[in-house]
C-alpha cells in the first residue's frame, strides 16, 4: 500500500498500526504529535488505529521559534 | 510598588519572553533562558525530518518556564487554529501566539485573519496571545475575541530595527486593557528599555539573543533593561524640555547676576 507521510510517499507492505508506522523512522515519539487525514490521533490510540493505503500521515514536534 | 504581569490568572515576575528559534547551538538556548531569568517562551510546532533523530527543544527548556507555542507558518486563521489544536495534543498546556503571515518579503501579521484565529481558539480555551500590527481597531477587536494579551510589532521580524511604530504602540498601551507585549524588531537592549519606559507590560525577543556572538550575555542586558525600563515607566519620568534647567545652583559668589 502506499501512503503520504509528511508530503513524501512511502511504501508499506501491509496495513500496520500508527505506532509501527512511526517506529520505521528515526523519529523521537517523546513530543511526537501525529494525524491522519487531518484528524489529531491521541497518543493512547496509537496501538489501535491503523494507517490504510491512501492515507497522509503528519508528525510534527516542536522546534525553536519566536 | 510595581504589581507582577498577570497573563490569564497567572503572575509572572519577569517581563521578558524569549523565543528560542535562531540559537547556533541548544546549550546557548539553555543558558540565554537561565541567564534572562524569562518565565514565558516560545517554540514552533515543525514537520519532523522522518530520517533524522532531532533533539528535543523542550529538554533544554525548564518546566516551571510557561511554553508558548506560536502558530509560525500559518497563512490564515484556519491554519493557525490548526497548528494550536496539534500543540496542545503534545500535553504542554494550551498558551498559543497566534501569528497569522502571508507576505513572505515583510512578515507582516494579518490582522483580520488574527482575530478570526484568536476567537475561535479563545473559544476553545487556549489562553491566545496574538502577535499584530500596532492598529487600535485590530487591537479592540482582539480584546473582543477574547485574547490574552495583545503583542504589536515594534518593527519587521528579525529586522533588529526597534520601535519604528513607537506611536502606535503607544494608542493600544493608553487604549487597551490588556497587557501590551511588544514583540519583534527589538534588537538592543536599549529599545527593549525604551518599551517598557513607555508603559509596554512586557517585551519578546529572539533575533537579537539569537544570533548575538554571546546570547546568554545580551539575554542579560535584556532582562536588565527590560527592568529598568520598567523603573523608569513607574517613577512617571520627567517629559522632554526645549531648553535647559540647570541642575545645579548658578546661584553664586562668582559674579553677580544680572537682574
Amino acid at each position: 500500500m502506499r501512503i503520504t507521510i509528511n508530503g513524501q510517499k512511502k511504501e508499506m507492505s501491509s496495513s500496520q498500526s500508527l505506532r509501527e508506522v512511526i517506529g520505521q523512522f528515526r523519529a523521537s515519539p517523546a513530543v511526537l504529535i501525529a494525524e491522519i487525514n487531518g484528524t489529531i490521533i491521541k497518543k493512547d490510540q496509537w496501538d489501535q488505529i491503523r494507517v490504510n493505503d491512501g492515507d497522509t500521515v503528519e508528525l510534527v514536534s516542536f522546534v525553536g521559534g519566536g | 510598588m510595581d504589581t507582577p504581569l498577570e497573563i490569564a490568572g497567572k503572575i509572572f515576575t519577569s517581563r521578558f519572553l524569549l523565543g528560542t528559534g535562531k540559537f547556533k547551538n541548544k546549550p546557548d538556548l539553555a543558558e540565554s533562558i537561565k541567564a534572562s531569568g524569562t518565565q514565558i517562551v516560545t517554540v514552533a510546532l515543525r514537520r519532523i525530518d522522518l530520517e533524522r533523530h532531532d533533539e528535543n527543544i523542550l529538554e533544554y527548556i525548564p518546566r516551571d518556564v510557561t511554553l508558548l507555542v506560536n502558530t509560525s507558518g500559518a497563512r490564515n486563521a484556519q491554519e493557525a487554529v490548526r497548528v494550536a489544536r496539534l500543540a496542545k495534543e503534545a500535553g504542554y498546556g494550551n498558551w498559543i501566539k497566534v501569528e497569522v503571515i502571508s507576505d513572505s518579503k515583510y512578515l507582516l501579521p494579518d490582522n483580520a485573519e488574527t482575530v478570526k484565529a484568536t476567537e475561535i481558539l479563545a473559544a476553545e480555551g487556549f489562553v491566545v496571545l496574538p502577535y499584530m500590527y500596532p492598529d487600535l481597531y485590530a487591537a479592540r477587536a482582539l480584546v473582543k475575541a477574547g485574547a490574552a494579551t495583545v503583542m504589536p510589532l515594534g518593527s519587521l521580524i528579525g529586522s533588529n530595527r526597534g520601535l519604528k511604530v513607537k506611536e502606535f504602540i503607544q494608542i493600544l498601551i493608553d487604549e487597551i486593557d490588556l497587557p501590551i507585549v511588544v514583540d519583534a524588531g527589538l534588537g538592543a537592549p536599549s529599545h527593549a528599555a525604551e518599551a517598557m519606559e513607555m508603559g509596554a507590560d512586557a517585551v519578546l525577543v529572539n533575533t537579537a539573543v539569537a544570533t548575538a556572538e554571546q546570547p546568554a550575555l545580551i539575554a542579560r542586558a535584556f532582562a536588565m533593561a527590560v527592568e529598568a525600563g520598567r523603573l523608569a515607566y513607574l517613577s512617571k519620568l520627567p517629559s522632554p524640555k526645549d531648553s535647559a534647567d540647570a541642575s545645579s545652583p548658578l546661584t553664586g559668589f562668582l559674579y553677580d547676576q544680572p537682574r
